[in-house]
């Protein structure tokens, strides 16, 4: 097989929504693909060296299902639904849901988001972040892990452009 | 059917028996066998779209009571 191509933007910095780039790149990297991941604006909080301040908020956020991932089968079962009125008035909402929701990836056997990040780079996924929103967002070259480059949109383009997979995240 | 190494994925989901497979397969000489097994339903369907896009060879795919084993032959 020719080696294809895929290349990811990667725009948000949620837990929930740091999944789908890993998972993307490092099952098309298994399945043989040269892979590139353009971090810019939130994406940027992906690459960080501390991903521990990754969180989920369900806060405006009605496609999410709230399940308990703890107790009886029944009980996992319960949407809690929680409406956003209530949400925004309890403090330290978002770090109980970023917490249960940790606890339901864990228990799923689901990898975690650093090991995920590893696993593309063992597989020598190529990840970039895009310098104007480093700048933008007052962020240091120190503040990220070591082994990503920094360019902008035109050094995406240069590999974007001769993808079979271009995805914007 | 004998084979050269086994990996346990079981437990794990999507895309870590994938992931894994192709770690173990790295150590392999060609035509060796890797023996995976997996709970994860996903990774029926996976393995087989693995092997076709990598070009090794899935040999057999069985379950058993919610457990899958995969042979794969590397290319």
């Amino acid at each position: 097989m020719e080696n294809k191509k895929m290349a990811l933007i990667a725009t948000k910095g949620t837990l929930d929504w740091a999944y789908p780039p890993f998972i993307l790149a490092s099952t098309a990297a298994a399945l043989g693909y040269e892979v590139q991941i353009f971090f810019t604006f939130y994406g940027l909080q992906l690459l960080k060296k501390d991903l521990s301040g990754l969180k989920v908020s369900p806060l405006g956020n009605p496609g999410m299902p709230m399940k308990m991932p703890f107790g009886p089968k029944w009980f996992k079962g319960i949407n809690w639904n929680i409406p956003n009125a209530v949400q925004s008035l309890v403090p330290g909402y978002e770090n109980v849901a970023t917490t249960l929701m940790k606890q339901t990836i864990r228990s799923n056997g689901v990898a975690s988001i650093p090991d995920l990040r590893e696993l593309c780079q063992e597989a020598e996924v190529k990840m970039i972040a895009c310098q104007m929103t480093v700048e933008l967002f007052g962020f240091d070259h120190s503040d990220f892990i070591g082994g990503i480059e920094y360019g902008g949109a035109a050094t995406f383009f240069e590999f974007a452009g001769e993808t079979d997979i271009c995805l914007f995240i | 059917m004998n084979f050269d190494k086994e990996l346990d994925a079981r437990g794990l989901n999507c895309p870590l028996p994938i992931l894994k497979t192709k770690k173990s397969l790295a150590e392999l000489e060609s035509g060796q066998i890797l023996k995976v097994s997996s709970t994860d339903p996903g990774s029926v369907k996976d393995m087989q779209a693995f092997a076709k896009q990598t070009g090794n060879e899935l040999l057999s795919s069985a379950e058993n009571n919610g457990e899958f084993t995969f042979l794969m032959r590397k290319q």
